[in-house]
């Protein structure tokens, strides 16, 4: 039998704050293989407190080629931030 | 339809020249991709069979200290190996076509590490001269242009300079020692200088990869500019040691800036890279022979994954 294990996504959280980041992936046949081999390979420094692992195949990911369409609407729309709207300088506070 | 690729390889180009980093679903051509399987994986297996020669002195370290940090270093060359594996991966290969690759000698890895490790001291050049070299290559490669390799190495560099400093400091600690063992530091350095050098592959003009690797941003500096900065770098540390670097050629020029340095035997370099070096046989026996008796490992783990699952699955129904 020849039959890859899995690839996991691994995320760990450094410490109390902050949230889980991506830090990369790695093989393993089930979670409980996944999450001890995410301490073994990315945390032997202790870079976190607590991981997630999650099997790639999962993920549904954007595509990058459609990104121009995808992330377009957000472009046009300047009156989401602050600087958009004119005010004077003398106004504190805001 | 030809157009429409030189239009995205105009745009690609453009944005490598812009700085951009190149991730995993991007459009790249078709050679970018191959260039990377072939250098990401090149570099895996380097970090995977160079725990061999190091593995070799874990159950003869003369100290406990020693041990536990030379086990902590060859485990942090798996954990190596495995970030690179990961990112070669995002590449659209398995890891077992790349195992298969090294296994079947098709793949290559760093020449250094078909030799052998003959005395404890070995481990401290190692430490000293290997990962010294490899650590300015790879501190070049945190700005590469493929996003995973780049961050991949930015890990690996954060690691790597506790081995440079451990094996340096089994050198001056021998070199303080007794005459027999300050010989034993200088045979280490004059073993492995030479070697070293080569790590950094064949000169500007002999190389192939050069051109398209800078214009791609892949690397950023040339390999006689790494070698020349491995070398700035590394003669005043020989000179604390109090050892001497075997090259009657090496000296210092006020002109350049920069050391004089011997001719390099490159008939001896290709001949190691075509697998006629000291231990090239051993190492790949080594690796093949190791992945072979895990198999019953890697498969009983599937089974029992599969078995928890089907369970799971009966006990939620």
């Amino acid at each position: 039998m020849k039959k890859e294990w899995p690839i996991w996504e691994v995320f760990i959280r450094s410490k109390n704050g902050l949230e889980h980041r991506h830090v990369g992936s790695l093989h393993a046949a089930d979670s409980k293989m996944a999450l001890e081999n995410a301490r073994d390979v990315y945390t032997r420094r202790s870079e976190g407190i607590s991981i997630w692992v999650v099997e790639s195949k999962h993920i549904t990911a954007s595509n990058p080629e459609k990104s121009g369409e995808l992330f377009e609407p957000a472009k046009d729309k300047v009156y989401r931030h602050p600087t958009f709207y004119n005010l004077p300088d003398e106004l504190k506070h805001m | 339809m030809k157009d429409s690729t030189e239009n995205l390889e105009i745009e690609f180009q453009h944005k490598i020249d812009q700085g951009y980093n190149i991730e995993p679903k991007d459009w790249m051509p078709e050679k970018y991709r191959k260039t990377h399987i072939r250098q990401i994986s090149q570099h895996a297996h380097s970090e995977i069979v160079g725990m061999l020669p190091e593995g070799n002195w874990i159950t003869r370290a003369p100290t406990l200290r020693r041990k536990v940090a030379l086990l902590a270093k060859v485990q942090d060359e798996a954990g190596h190996g495995l970030y690179l594996y990961s990112a070669t991966e995002t590449l659209g290969i398995s890891r077992d076509e790349l195992i298969e690759q090294l296994h079947a000698g098709k793949a290559k890895y760093s020449s250094i590490f078909n030799y052998p490790t003959l005395t404890w001291a070995d481990i401290g050049a190692i430490g000293w001269l290997v990962d010294g070299a490899a650590i300015i290559n790879q501190v070049m490669l945190t700005r590469t242009s493929y996003g995973p390799y780049a961050r991949a190495m930015v890990r690996i560099c954060k690691e790597e300079s506790f081995h440079q400093r451990q094996g340096y400091e089994i050198m001056l600690t021998l070199c303080n020692g007794t005459e027999v063992q300050k010989q034993m530091a200088q045979d280490a350095l004059s073993r492995w200088w030479w070697p070293s050098l080569m790590m950094f592959g064949p000169t500007d003009a002999e190389s192939t990869h050069t051109e398209l690797s800078m214009k791609w941003k892949i690397k950023r500096k040339s390999n006689d500019e790494l070698r020349q900065q491995f070398i700035d770098n590394t003669v005043p540390q020989a000179g604390i040691l109090g050892i001497t670097i075997p090259d009657k050629d090496l000296k210092w020029n006020e002109k350049t800036g920069h050391y004089d340095f011997g001719e390099i035997d490159w008939e001896e370099f290709w001949n190691v890279v075509k697998g006629n070096g000291p231990c090239n046989k051993q190492r790949l026996d080594a690796r093949r022979s190791a992945y072979e008796k895990g198999a019953w490992v890697r498969e009983a783990a599937s089974q029992y994954a599969e078995k928890q699952r089907n369970k799971e699955f009966t006990e939620a129904n």
